[in-house]
This record gives structure tokens, C-alpha cells and sequence, in this order.
């Protein structure tokens, strides 16, 4: 794209998020444009209002959950940077990248993906399911006319499952042993990230 | 079984109705040049008083005394016949729905088809002639601009406008490549001495090929739908179908007009070209034109609500038939108008006249639709046929191959610029799922007599027809659930892992959202600032702002509750009692539960409501694409509204509690710190005229005005009775159910009305909104929110340190009013 190259010199350190993030340069540009796009007082970077005003977003059952994953630590400003890096986690799994031993997981590798995934449930970040955010969370997704003793009971069944130290709670190790068998690639990539 | 029992009565009353229709076409004695019916007479009717007896010479005065019964056919005939047969499809309709399952894998208008069919044996083992409704004028004046309008004004325009590159180019150039590639291939399959078809040239075959390539995949659609198809397919397949048949009609009416020269040349092909973007695009002006008057008479028919639908379909259809007139492409026209019309037009419209808007168009077009079929059947078997085995085969051959290899060439040509590309899997669907149905037929019948072997070419029709529409309509959907078919059974994964993926999906699904679609946007916001500043100061009356959140919230959550109303049907036990839910809450959080063991059966039970339950992603769009119903935007409306209860449960638990318990319950919608007195961007999100929530961001001066009203909605009585505090131990009204609903959220939530009426201070905004209007009519509750607004609204300070929450979502709360 022509203005590829003029919008990656407005992005702070397009190199390094690249590097960091693994996203092209064109997908970065891309990214800011759309990033601009949602910041429609110009104000730099993003606040939880201009999320909420996505309105196939507001029609997402955990919506709120997912605005709260990227303004996590209750912070109001979301930068370009932050924002690339959450977004980094969708991208699909480089399956052909070599493994250097000692450096750290890139963002999107499975392990990230479902770290992600179990903060959502996780509002109290104390590392465990419990089984109130559990239903919180089976609220949201399920409709209104499942009764409270149906959900408990599914809320119930599923920290049976999963459960696997009987603290009543789920730990990020057994919520990861509980999917070890889908493929979450396929389910926690965008489809436009190629 | 049940099922029988009530398919026994509706099939007799069916027969019974066939046999009454041909009893009344028999009785028919005229020899009626009508274009609606051909019928023999067979019996004379009797003369009735109206007549005046010959004059004879001087007769002797005969005594005739009164005729206490007349029978007067030819008056009524008309209308009669008319009614009867649209009555007999309609109950033809219902008899489908007796047996739910066939629906499911039988596509209705196979059904249809077929009862046409079994209708048109009986006519034609008596002898009948069915009416001739399928002649030139009745289908394109009559027929066929319900069911266009129907399409247009349903669909749902952000998808569409998002994909209109794609479905333009499917659209036009696919119909295109199949015309020509069907009609050389059978000029070539015509050449061959032992088909016996050599008369037919290249210009009949042409003409013939355009016909059969409008597709039109209604029964498709709903196939699509439940087998969760990819969004973007849907949107393609149903735009292609809506301007199919646009550049079907032209196609035809060029070919028709080349197929009478003698001689083609290369002025007449570049004329054709041009007359065929003349075509198109000027059938587009005609319908903004339109749409745009139509929008514009609406900004002042607030005195008039009772004829307001009236000028909806009047101006549309005098789109169509100017377009007609002018001989331009009125497919177009209609479709245009509907688009640039709805938007503004159910800005302007009181609530019932958009209600009676839509009702009144989805009947229309359904009627349509389903008496089309209807004759198909009958048509059937009442032409003469000329039956050709080659010619016909071919053609099926031919269209199948075509149309197979014509979306593989675009989709190839057109991935690349799309933003979610293709599949095989989506193609196939597209491909096969081609449907040809009415348009195809219609035309079929209007091919002109100059053309020889015409009745050759109607019985092909028919035939590529009746294949596509049985086989292919009934075997797309077990051929796509196969190609659908999961890696894990779900029968043997866990609970955890159901609930987990699908916790996943909409993840991506809300990521996918947020990233968007990359390209457009520019041109999108341009518009929408342009359409903001001028067009609808222009055409909408009063205009303001476009209404906010609340206004949504406070419409939504009305209609649930009168939804819920008519669920109950007044069973007053249904409904809990708000202390009652509270305590065994408060139980159930203090009591120690033993570890229970799940039996096998517990655990289908819980597979079943989770798959039963679970919101699907992105439903919305598919919900208003159904061609037979309306649009149903319940699962939106049910994620909006519990969002916003939610967000007000907290809201209330923070302002009385105060306490760490508030903040992790915290919604990150809700900006902290934010006085009153900054300037911020407010959204709103309105419930426009697809259904779609559409979010318009403002930028606010620091006092917020008086509100816009456009989507107020109209509730009377029932408005009043939604406070939630005082009604808490009233008869079950529907509050007590939206209440049950919140209540069995909130665990924490103290049922003294006290401190929920002052927490409801700091939600006070300004009046978002205006009154909802007290009165039942429009004009009044406009006149109010002018003037000023009631003393519930006016802002008060937050009675809290750190300020209310100054989210727009809040205001909904404002709605109820202070004085009960």
C-alpha cells in the first residue's frame, strides 16, 4: 500500500512492536488506521468509551469482560502499543518459527492464548476460577431462561471436571489440561491476521 | 399421534377448498376476456333482477315475481377467484407448519411446489384452465414488486454495504458469464442433427440461457441459517439474489430485443452495452429520487399517522412503475428506493406505523412468493409440454457446470480483496446453492410468441427449475452439515470444554469485531458526516440528534417486558416474588454443598441446555435475513438489556455499598472521575431500522440538551408500572419478571426501596431522552420533550464523593419516573 510507509512513521517504535509482536508492518499500519479509526476525539489512545461505541461489539454477550481484558489494571488509556500487543494474541500460531531456547514465548503461542482466555473468567486475578466467576461468566453467555439451579449445576459439574486438587476452583494448569484437546488456535485467531 | 389428527383436518379442508375453487370456476358461464382468467363457462347464470329483459313487442304483461335467491358470478368473479387462490396457498402455508420437521429438511418452496402440483392435476383431469397469472402484466406489475420490496427492505444494509463490491461483481458479471457460457454451449449441444433441436440459433439460446441463470436462493437462506454458515456467504448469497434478478430482467429484455434482429452487428452489441448501464444505474437514480421524496413527505405526516405506511409502499411503487414505464430497470429502482428510504423514514414514523410498515411488507412479499410457486405447480402440469430429452438434460448439465465453475473463476478473481476471503467450503455453498424460482419462471412465459420452439424452452424452464428446487434444495443441507462435520462429537467432550470453546469464539468474535473491517471506514464516516450535517436536517423532521443508549435500553426493556407479559398469560405463580428469590439466594451463598455426583442423565441434560442456550456468535445478521419471518432481534435485545441491567446493578451496589465488592464487579464501560462539566463523547446506541444498534458518537457541549425523541417509543400504561421500586409486592406485572431477572443477579442486592430510590439520583442525567411520553399519541409526548422537560428529568448533582458514573448507559434509568 502506498501510504503504508506514512502511516508505520507515525507508529512509535513500528520496529520493535513488529519484532515483539510478529505482525508485518502492513498489518501494523493497518492496525493504527483502525486504531485512529476508534479514537474518534483524537485524543491519542483509547478509552473504554470508544469500545463500547463498536456496535457489533455491544451486541457480545461478554463484551464488557473483553474491554476489561485490555484495560486490565484499571487503567482508562489504552496506547497503540498496549493495544497491538493485546491484539498479537489473535494472531494464528507460526507453526514454522525456529525455537530459540531461551527466549520467552512469543505472545500468540498457545500458552498466551489460553493465559488470555482464563483472565476473562478471572476478574479477581488471583489465579484460580472460583465458582462465583464461573457463574458470572455462564450468566452472561447463556440465556435468560435457564433457570439459577440449572446454571449452578453446570457451573457446579464443570469445576468437577476440571477440578482436579479439590480446592473447588479452577487453576490456570488444570483449565489448560481441561482444553488440552481442542485446538485452540483455530478457536482464538482472527481470520483476517494472515 | 397428535400430528396426524391435525393433519387430517387441514388436508380436508384443503381438498375441500380445491374442489369449492373448481365448482366456482366451472359456474363461471362467461367467456371472460380478462387477463386473470380464462374459464370456460359451463353453466349459464341465472338472470338476476339487474338485468333488463329484452323488449319485445308488445308482450303480454307475464307475471314474474321476485327472485328471492340470485346468483351473480360474473360480478364478483374477479376479486372472488383471486381471494380464493390466495387463500388456498395460505392455508397450504399453514399445513406446513402442522408437521415441524418436514420444514426443516423439506425447503417450503418444494411444498409448495408440490401441492401446486397435486392442485394442478385436479384442474387438469377437469379440464380447467388455470388462471393466467403468469402472463407478462400480472407477474411484473402485480407480482413480483412485493416480493422485491420485501428483500430490499430487509436487508440489512451495514453487512451489505460492507460486502456491495462483492455482491455487485457476483452479481453482474456472474450472471453474465453464465448466460453466455450456457447459451454458447447449448447453440453448440443444438448443433448435433440427433437432438432435433437445430432451429433454435444463437440468440434464442442466449435469451433462453439469461433466463435460466436468476438465482434465487430463498430456500437457501434458510438452509444458510442453520447450519451457521459464515456471515459474509449469507450476505453475498442474499444481495446476489436481489440484483440477479435486476440484471436477469436486463439481460432478457437485451437478448430479447437482439434475438428479433436478423442480423446482429457490432453497433447493436455496443448499444446493448450501454443501454444496459443506462439501465442500471438509472433505475438506481429513479429510486434514490424517490426514496428521498418519500423520506422527505414523512418528515410531515405527523398529523396523519394512520395513512403514514401508505406512503411507503405508494411511493415505491410508483418507483417501480415509472421505472416501468420508462422501460429502465425497475427492479432497481424499488430496490434503491427501499434502501435510501428506510433508514430516514423510520426515523420520522410513529412506532405503530413502523410496526404496520413491516408487517404489511413481509405479508406482501410472502404472499407473493407463495402464490408464484403455487402456479408454478399448477402450470406444471397443465401446459402443453414438448418434451426433449438432449436439449433438456444439457441444459441442466450445462447450468450446473457453469455456475459451479463461475463462482470458483470470480471467488478466485475477487479473494483478494476482500478482507475475509472465500473458502472452498463457502463457495460450494454459493455454487450449489442456486436455486433457480420465480423470476426464472416468469420469464420463461414471457419469451415471445416469434419464437418457435418456445414451448421447448417452457418446459425446460420448469424442468431446471424442479430439479434445482427439489434436488438440489432438499440435499444441501445433509451435503453441508457434512462438510460441517466437527472433529469431536460433542457427546464425549466435557462441559468444560463446551463452555470454554464457545467462551473462545466469542472472544475472537468480539476481537474480530473490534478490529474490523479494514477498508471502507474512510468512505463510511464521509458519508455518515455528510448525512449527518445535511441530509438529515433535510428529511427528518426535528431533527436532532440521534437518540442515545437510553433510549434503546428504555424500548428494549419494555418490549421484553411486555413480551414476557404475553408469555405468562397472567399465571401470577410464574412469577417469583422478589423476597423470595433474594432469600434462598442468601441461602444457598451461606449453606456448605456437599460435592454432588452427576448421573449420565444430568450430564445430556447439561450438554443439551448449553447447546440449546448458549448465545451463537454473531446471530444477528441471520435473524434478519429470513425470508418468512420478520426480523427477529430478541437475542440482541436480551444481551442489551441484561448488559444494562448488570451495569445498573452495579451501579446501585456501588453507590449504597461503596465497598471493594463494588469494584470488581466493575464494568469497564463505566468512566470513574468524570464530572459532569466535561465535555465528552457520549454514544448512543440506537436500535435502527435494521435492528442493528448503530453507534453515533457526539461530541457533547457541556450541557447536554434536551433530547431527541426518534425512537420513543409509545407505551402508556405500562411505562408507569416498570418502577422497580414501588411495585415490588404488586400483582405480577411484567416488572416483576424484568425485576426476577435482576434479582437473580444480584445476590448483594438489598430490597429496601429507600436506598435504591436515592441511588437512582446519581443516574439522573440529563434528559437523554425527554419524557416518554405520557400520552399514547406521538404529538403530545413531541410537544412536551420541546418544551421542557418534566421535573423528573432535570440533572441533579450525584449525591456522591466521587460522582456517579456518568455513563450514557446509565441514563436508561431515567426513564422511570420520579412521580409515581
Amino acid at each position: 500500500m502506498g501510504s503504508t510507509s506514512s502511516t508505520l512513521s507515525k507508529i512509535p517504535n513500528a520496529e520493535e512492536l513488529s519484532q515483539e509482536t510478529g505482525f508485518t508492518s502492513a498489518h501494523l499500519a493497518r492496525l493504527f488506521e483502525r486504531f485512529e479509526a476508534l479514537d474518534k476525539d483524537k485524543k491519542g489512545y483509547l478509552s473504554p468509551q470508544d469500545f463500547e461505541a463498536i456496535k457489533e461489539l455491544a451486541l457480545n454477550p461478554i463484551c464488557d469482560r473483553i474491554i476489561g481484558a485490555f484495560f486490565s489494571s484499571g487503567q482508562e488509556m489504552l496506547d497503540f502499543s498496549s493495544f497491538v500487543r493485546i491484539l498479537a494474541h489473535f494472531r494464528p500460531i507460526d507453526n514454522n518459527r525456529p525455537k530459540e531456547p531461551n527466549s520467552p514465548d512469543p505472545i500468540n503461542s498457545r500458552i498466551n492464548k489460553l493465559k488470555f482466555a482464563f483472565q476473562l473468567y478471572d476478574q479477581d486475578k488471583d489465579g484460580k476460577i472460583s465458582r462465583n466467576e464461573l457463574l458470572q461468566v455462564l450468566r452472561a453467555m447463556l440465556e435468560k431462561q435457564v433457570t439459577e439451579e440449572q446454571l449452578e449445576s453446570i457451573a457446579d459439574r464443570t469445576i468437577q471436571e476440571a477440578d482436579l486438587d479439590r480446592d473447588d476452583a479452577i487453576s490456570f494448569e488444570e483449565f489448560r489440561k481441561s482444553l488440552e484437546k481442542v485446538n485452540i488456535d483455530h478457536k482464538m485467531s482472527i481470520r483476517f491476521l494472515r | 399421534m397428535g400430528f396426524l389428527s391435525s393433519v387430517k383436518p387441514v388436508c380436508i379442508v384443503l381438498i375441500s377448498f380445491a374442489v369449492l375453487a373448481l365448482l366456482s370456476f366451472g359456474a363461471n358461464a362467461e367467456d371472460s376476456p380478462k387477463p386473470t382468467t380464462t374459464k370456460p363457462p359451463a353453466k349459464p347464470t341465472e338472470h338476476g333482477p339487474i338485468y333488463t329483459a329484452p323488449p319485445q313487442p308488445l308482450p303480454e304483461p307475464e307475471k314474474s315475481y321476485l327472485p328471492l335467491f340470485t346468483l351473480n358470478y360474473p360480478r364478483v368473479q374477479i376479486p372472488f377467484e383471486i381471494t380464493l387462490w390466495v387463500l388456498l396457498a395460505s392455508f397450504a402455508k399453514i399445513g406446513f407448519h402442522v408437521y415441524h420437521k418436514i420444514t426443516i429438511w423439506v425447503p417450503e418452496t418444494c411444498l409448495l411446489i408440490s401441492i401446486g402440483l397435486i392442485v394442478g392435476a385436479i384442474m387438469h383431469s377437469v379440464h380447467e384452465q388455470p388462471p393466467a397469472v403468469l402472463t407478462s402484466s400480472v407477474f411484473f406489475l402485480y407480482m413480483l414488486p412485493p416480493i422485491v420490496l420485501d428483500s430490499a427492505y430487509f436487508m440489512p444494509t451495514q453487512p451489505f454495504f460492507e460486502n456491495v463490491g462483492t455482491v455487485l461483481w457476483f452479481s453482474i458479471v456472474g450472471t453474465l458469464w453464465n448466460s453466455i457460457g450456457v447459451g454458447i454451449c447449448l447453440y453448440g449441444v443444438c448443433q448435433i442433427p440427433a437432438l432435433g433441436v437445430q432451429d433454435i440459433n444463437l440468440q434464442e439460446n442466449l435469451l433462453f440461457a439469461s433466463i435460466i441463470s436468476a438465482v434465487d436462493p430463498v430456500a437457501v437462506l434458510a438452509v444458510f441459517e442453520d447450519v451457521n454458515i459464515n456471515e459474509q456467504l449469507y450476505i453475498v448469497a442474499f444481495g446476489e439474489s436481489l440484483f440477479n434478478d435486476a440484471v436477469t430482467v436486463v439481460l432478457y429484455n437485451l437478448f430479447n430485443h437482439v434475438a428479433e434482429l436478423p442480423v446482429v452487428d457490432a453497433a447493436d452489441v455496443f448499444l446493448g452495452v450501454l443501454r444496459f448501464f443506462l439501465v442500471g444505474l438509472g433505475g438506481m437514480l429513479f429510486g434514490l429520487v424517490f426514496g428521498f421524496v418519500a423520506a422527505f413527505t414523512t418528515r410531515f405526516t405527523r398529523k396523519v399517522r394512520e395513512i403514514e405506511p401508505l406512503f411507503i409502499f405508494m411511493y415505491s411503487y410508483l418507483a417501480y412503475l415509472l421505472a416501468e414505464l420508462l422501460s429502465i430497470s425497475s427492479i432497481m429502482a424499488i430496490v434503491t428506493c427501499a434502501l435510501t428510504m428506510k433508514y430516514y423514514v423510520e426515523e420520522n414514523v410513529s412506532q405503530r406505523s413502523c410496526t404496520t410498515i413491516r408487517h404489511v411488507i413481509k405479508m406482501l412479499g410472502t404472499v407473493s412468493e407463495t402464490l408464484i410457486f403455487f402456479f408454478l405447480g399448477v402450470v406444471t402440469i397443465t401446459t402443453d409440454h414438448e418434451w426433449n430429452w438432449g436439449y433438456i438434460l444439457f441444459t441442466i448439465l450445462f447450468a450446473q457446470i457453469w455456475r459451479g465453475l463461475g463462482i470458483v473463476v470470480l471467488t478466485q478473481i475477487i479473494n483478494p480483496f476482500r478482507t475475509i476471503p472465500f473458502n472452498f467450503k463457502d463457495q460450494f455453498g454459493l455454487s450449489y446453492g442456486g436455486l433457480r424460482g420465480a423470476i426464472t419462471f416468469a420469464l420463461a412465459y414471457t419469451l415471445p410468441n416469434t419464437i418457435i420452439r418456445k414451448k421447448l424452452f417452457i418446459t425446460a424452464t420448469i424442468a431446471i427449475i424442479i430439479f434445482t428446487v427439489f434436488i438440489q434444495g432438499i440435499s444441501i443441507r445433509p451435503i453441508i452439515e457434512l462438510m460441517n462435520v466437527r472433529k469431536t462429537n460433542w457427546k464425549l467432550g466435557t462441559i468444560n470444554v463446551e463452555i470454554h470453546t464457545r467462551l473462545m469464539e466469542h472472544i475472537t468474535a468480539g476481537v474480530e469485531d473490534l478490529c474490523g473491517q479494514w477498508s471502507h471506514h474512510s468512505l463510511k464516516d464521509k458519508f455518515m458526516r455528510f448525512n449527518n450535517r445535511f441530509i438529515r436536517k433535510i428529511l427528518i423532521r426535528d431533527n436532532r440528534p440521534e437518540s442515545s443508549i437510553v433510549a434503546l435500553y428504555k424500548k428494549l426493556e419494555l418490549q421484553n417486558a411486555m413480551e414476557v407479559l404475553d408469555t405468562i398469560s397472567g399465571d401470577i405463580s410464574a412469577a417469583p416474588s422478589l423476597i423470595s428469590l433474594h432469600e434462598e439466594k442468601a441461602s444457598n451463598k451461606s449453606s456448605f454443598k456437599p460435592k454432588r455426583t452427576f448421573l449420565a442423565s444430568d450430564l445430556t441434560a447439561m450438554h443439551e441446555i448449553l447447546s440449546k442456550n448458549m448465545y451463537k456468535i454473531r446471530e444477528r445478521t441471520m435473524s434478519y435475513t429470513n425470508k418468512h419471518t420478520l426480523p427477529n432481534d430478541s437475542r440482541a435485545r436480551e444481551i442489551l438489556v441484561r448488559r444494562h441491567t448488570s451495569i445498573r446493578r452495579s451501579l446501585r451496589a456501588r453507590s449504597f455499598q461503596g465497598s471493594e465488592s463494588a469494584r470488581s464487579q466493575k464494568y469497564f464501560s463505566l468512566p470513574l472521575g468524570q464530572s459532569l462539566d466535561t465535555g465528552y463523547a457520549t454514544e448512543s446506541i440506537r436500535l435502527n431500522a435494521d435492528g442493528d444498534p448503530a453507534l453515533e458518537l457526539h461530541n457533547r457541549s457541556v450541557r447536554p440538551k434536551p433530547r431527541p425523541r426518534s425512537k420513543q417509543p409509545r407505551f402508556s400504561t405500562t411505562r408507569a408500572r416498570l418502577d422497580p421500586l414501588q411495585e415490588l409486592h404488586s400483582t405480577v406485572n411484567m416488572e416483576d419478571e424484568v425485576r426476577a431477572e435482576e434479582s437473580s443477579h444480584r445476590p448483594s442486592r438489598q430490597s429496601s426501596s429507600s436506598s435504591n430510590s436515592r441511588s437512582r439520583a446519581p443516574l439522573q442525567r440529563h434528559s437523554s431522552l425527554g419524557t416518554p411520553s405520557v400520552g399514547e399519541d406521538d404529538p403530545e409526548g413531541d410537544e412536551q420533550q420541546l418544551e421542557s422537560p418534566p421535573p423528573a428529568w432535570t440533572p441533579e448533582p450525584p449525591d456522591r464523593g466521587s460522582g456517579g458514573p456518568r455513563n450514557p448507559l446509565l441514563r436508561r434509568a431515567q426513564w422511570k419516573p420520579q412521580d409515581k
